[in-house]
């Protein structure tokens, strides 16, 4: 991981040191105090700080941590659940990972901190059924937190009890959907499930849990350990806090990097990623492959969730994928859609038909057999897709298409047979 | 929740019951919002849709399927954008649908077809991409075509949560979605029961009857043959919806009139049958009291039934009534009481029957149903093909008259009138049974205990001092329930109903489309108005059935009975255990 913040300033500092990491030398630095802390407070005290802090989920929505926990915490006493969505299927996207094989405890103690705010005694960690690594980090881990008595029965003393099972996916990525996950833990076909009722009232067998990414669950050591004054001056008034980049494509160094809200896109891709490798920038694929394309002049937009969301784009998991002259557009379309239709999980219309025919379409244009009104059909199967599809996953599939069409529409147009007929159009920007 | 809910609907404020979906609301102030995978019965699936609509607020368009009414909430139902998101959706299922609906079995009461007619849909802009699997013929009962089918999950849902069989569900992902049974297994492979629940909520021709018309044409159209026609109870009180007639329409007359004009040279009814089946299986029930034979005694009329018990449950088989069902009764009989008294040889002789079930298809092709030395049945109508078969023939069912069955085999009681009906059977027997052991007559004819829609009944009748418990399930899933109780030895019952479909045959799977609990109602409350209305309403008061035993059959359970009208039955068990 690469930063340019300093310690103090870092919520992942830990992830810097290279050494394997163990629970002595997460301890050694500071790591399981703010456990500490919380078990001697109450859960609502911890809730509070991360209300305070204003932690908003990582994972790509973006909703409020402290409200989630809450809702859970609201519950009537009985069983409930702490799951960690580590199924980071997200193409270009590279942060669950190294959080889980470089800082594991990170993880172990937010999700401790968060059981203890819920009152759950079971948690799982979803992985990805490709992260053999983390798989066998984390379960490394969890052996090593519960001989420190970090995890099983009395934490710390403390009289509270929770345990953490590791859950392998079997390589969907729908199953990074909240319902979808809960469904292939509990054993059934990993397809999202209506909501309401929502997994904070009726979720692991039908039981209140509580889902966060990975990111998410890691913040909260920091959050907890440090107080939320520290974290808020991270960021900006809007958004609080770091985020993770996973930064990929045509820029000098590609990696991970924790960069604080408020800096913008142009800043991610020139000051951490060293710029474009060579030739031009193009542009830039944010939020992975259901995040949106936008040119180089809508980069200086600032990460920061009201910024983007005013102009349309998706933080999404924090993937930022940058594409010079060389690439082409339409490619990178037939990739993504390619991708979803591999994954959709059917059970909707728009998401199953909508990608089927859009990927046709997109393969008749580089094929030079569309033509224009094909473009036109296009727009509509992405509009519904958007309007109507059953999850968020397939209402994303769309903006991936959108976002193209809106800003690349021309490059659509010069693969269409019919391409002389096409309206002139005023020059962008 | 109580109380009403004040929300906007295109503008307009207006109340409804709390707790109703907007589905639900828009449909009680006249607005009809198009669905596919909704089904009134059902839990909702929100996978088509088609029936989006916008919510004040809400960034995307919300199913309403799945949508609650909150007070105050906005709700649109038709503007531009639902619009083109609407017929989009269709025309993505048209692009995947084959373009065969001249030729379809659904031709006329598709779903699909008729969103397509009010949505205007003139093309389909898309790319056609239709799958090219092999069709499911396995089955004498059931065609499974899954290159119609638009995963709406409708068949599954009642696959899986109504009859509790889990035969057809969701196999793979994205385009290669399909609904069907496990491992591309054919139905006859697996432990289906052939109930047609699947095919009676399909909205497409992606799952149906299987079609016998042009056999029964066949037999029609052949001189040498003489064609005799049975019908079921539960038939007269659907067969007129299939002419646009109202669900619980009485329409045996007319039912009788309809079939003379098709040509068979008897029409006959499968009440008497159904008479002769509680003469049986209700001294069956006294000679197990007596004996110390296998209790609880369990019905078997419905073929769907017995089929699921040889299925998941053979090592309950000696609870199973040996009685055959009316039907092959009926099959048993016309080859050799009728002709025999007719003087015609029973090798000219066609058994058609016409049923509100697609098991009842099965259940006339099991190899053990020839004891006449002849098949029993030779073919099965449906109530859906009756109304195919008599457009074709162009009668005209609504300006009919009245007729009659023929004698003898179409002389009945009340009692067999509510065969089709969940309880029905039970009361029928409970009937006769109370008579012939208390030996005094029965004051109140309705044992309203076993009457209505509720998955399990229970009651307990006084025979002459000794307490009688009894209980009716309807549905496999509550059938389900009660042998799991009969295994653990829970179940102190001494009689049991049970009836393959929700509702008994009146909601069979052969049914006219569109069978919901509220038609079930209207059909069932028809069938208990032909019972109210007959002068005798006992099986045993049956005069043709007296009739029959002194002159054929002597007694119940003779030998002659035991020939003819008793069966025996198999394990099934597709998971047969060592040891």
């Amino acid at each position: 991981m690469g930063t340019q913040l300093d310690n103090a300033k870092s919520v992942f500092r830990l992830g810097l040191f290279r050494e394997f990491p163990t629970l002595m030398h997460y301890r050694d630095f500071g790591g399981y105090q703010a456990l500490a802390k919380a078990l001697l407070g109450s859960p609502g005290a911890v809730i509070g700080e991360i209300g305070a802090a204003g932690l908003r989920g990582r994972g790509g929505a973006a909703f409020p941590a402290a409200a989630k926990l809450q809702m859970v915490r609201d519950n009537p006493p009985g069983e409930r659940y702490v799951i960690c969505n580590a199924d980071e299927g997200e193409p270009g996207t590279f942060k669950d990972r190294f959080i889980m094989t470089h800082i594991p405890f990170q993880l172990l103690e937010g999700m401790t901190i968060a059981a203890y705010a819920v009152a759950a005694a079971q948690g799982f960690i979803y992985i990805r059924h490709e992260y053999p690594e983390a798989q066998e980090t984390m379960r490394r881990a969890i052996a090593a937190a519960r001989a420190a008595g970090l995890l099983g029965s009395d934490i710390l003393g403390s009289g509270f009890s929770f345990d953490i099972e590791i859950f392998s996916g079997a390589g969907s990525y729908l199953c990074g959907e909240e319902t979808a996950l809960l469904s292939s833990i509990e054993g059934k076909k990993g397809r999202p499930r209506l909501k309401p009722p929502y997994p904070t009232q009726s979720g692991l067998w039908g039981k209140p849990t509580l889902i966060n990414n990975v990111e998410t669950l890691a913040n909260i050591p920091p959050i907890v350990g440090r107080g939320a004054d520290w974290y808020r001056a991270l960021g900006t008034a809007d958004s609080h806090g770091t985020k993770l980049i996973s930064l990929s494509g045509d820029v000098a160094s590609r990696g991970l990097y924790e960069v604080p809200f408020g800096t913008t896109f142009r800043e991610i891709i020139d000051n951490y990623g060293g710029g474009i490798k060579q030739g031009r920038l193009k542009a830039v694929n944010i939020g992975g492959a259901s995040g949106v394309v936008v040119p180089p002049w809508e980069l200086d937009c600032p990460l920061e969730y009201s910024a983007c969301s005013q102009r349309g784009i998706t933080i999404g998991s924090g993937a930022v994928f940058v594409m010079d002259d060389s690439r082409s557009i339409l490619e990178n379309v037939r990739n993504r859609v390619d991708f979803f239709l591999h994954e959709s999980c059917g059970k909707c219309t728009p998401c199953r038909e909508g990608l089927r025919q859009a990927g046709r379409i997109i393969h008749n244009l580089l094929d030079g057999a569309a033509t224009l009104a094909d473009i036109d059909n296009l727009e509509r199967y992405t509009r519904t897709m958007q309007n109507a599809a059953f999850c968020g996953l397939g209402q994303a599939a769309g903006n991936s298409l959108s976002s193209s069409l809106k800003y690349f529409r021309g490059e659509y147009e010069a693969l269409c047979r019919d391409r002389d007929q096409a309206a002139p159009k005023e020059a962008t920007a | 929740m109580t109380g009403t809910v004040k929300f906007h609907l295109n503008g307009q404020e207006v109340a409804v019951p709390a707790g109703l979906t907007i589905l639900e609301a828009a449909s009680l102030h006249g607005v009809k919002i198009p669905t596919l995978c909704h089904h009134p019965d059902q839990r909702v699936k929100a996978n088509c849709r088609v029936c989006v609509v916008e919510v004040e607020g809400q960034k995307n368009l919300a199913a309403s399927c799945a949508t609650a009414v909150t007070a105050g909430m906005k709700v649109r139902t038709n503007s531009p954008r639902i619009r083109e998101t609407v017929q989009t959706i269709l025309e993505l299922i048209f692009a995947n649908h084959p373009q065969e609906c001249l030729t379809c079995i659904r031709n006329g009461n598709c779903e699909l077809r008729r969103l397509a007619a009010d949505y205007g849909i003139r093309e389909v802009k898309g790319e056609m991409a239709c799958d090219a699997l092999p069709l499911d013929t396995s089955t004498p009962s059931i065609v499974r075509n899954p290159n119609k089918c638009i995963k709406c999950g409708r068949c599954a849902e009642v696959c899986h949560h109504v009859q509790e069989t889990g035969i057809l569900y969701s196999h793979f992902r994205s385009v290669d979605v399909q609904v069907a049974p496990e491992y591309g297994k054919s139905l006859s492979d697996v432990a289906c029961v052939l109930c047609g629940q699947c095919a009676a909520v399909c909205p497409v021709g992606a799952i149906h009857e299987k079609d016998d018309i042009a056999r029964v044409w066949a037999a029609l159209d052949d001189p040498a043959k003489h064609v005799v026609v049975q019908v079921a109870p539960a038939v007269r009180v659907s067969i007129a919806e299939e002419f646009g007639q109202q669900p619980g329409t009485i329409a045996t007359g007319r039912l009788v009139a309809a079939l003379r004009k098709l040509g068979f040279d008897r029409v006959f009814d499968t009440d008497f049958t159904a008479d002769l089946t509680i003469m049986e299986e209700g001294h069956e029930l006294l000679h197990r009291l007596k004996s110390g034979g296998a209790l609880p005694l369990i019905t078997s009329c419905s073929p769907g039934w017995v089929k699921y018990i040889e299925h998941s449950y053979p090592e309950l088989l000696p609870h199973v009534s040996t009685c055959k069902s009316p039907q092959q009764m009926f099959g048993a009989l016309a080859k050799t009481y009728y002709p025999d008294r007719a003087g015609i040889d029973p090798a000219d002789i066609f058994v058609v029957s016409i049923m509100p079930c697609t098991a009842k298809k099965f259940e006339s092709e099991r190899p053990e149903m020839n004891s006449s030395g002849h098949r029993d049945v030779d073919a099965v109508l449906t109530t859906r093909e009756l109304g195919r078969i008599l457009k074709q023939a162009g009668v005209d069912f609504a300006a009919l008259q009245d007729s009659d069955f023929d004698d003898p085999l179409g002389i009945s009681t009340g009692a067999a009138a509510i065969f089709g009906v969940t309880g029905g059977v039970m009361e029928a027997a409970l009937r006769t049974v109370y008579e012939v052991v208390t030996g005094q007559e029965l004051e109140s004819v309705e044992f309203t205990a076993v009457r209505g829609l509720q998955g399990i009944k229970e009651a307990t009748v006084d025979l002459a001092g000794a307490p009688v418990k009894v209980a009716v399930a309807h549905g496999l899933g509550n059938a389900r329930r009660i042998m799991n109780l009969l295994r653990a030895g829970l179940a102190d019952y001494t009689f049991i109903e049970i009836m393959c479909c929700p509702g008994g045959c009146i909601g069979g799977g052969g049914q006219p489309y569109g069978t919901t609990d509220a038609v079930r109602r209207q059909r069932i409350e028809a069938a208990y108005r032909v019972d109210a209305g007959l002068a005798l309403r006992k099986s045993h008061q049956n005069p043709a059935v007296a009739k029959l035993y002194e002159e054929f059959l002597r007694q119940p359970l003779s030998e002659v009975s035991h020939h003819l009208l008793h069966t025996k039955y198999r394990n099934r068990s597709l998971y047969k255990l060592k040891g």
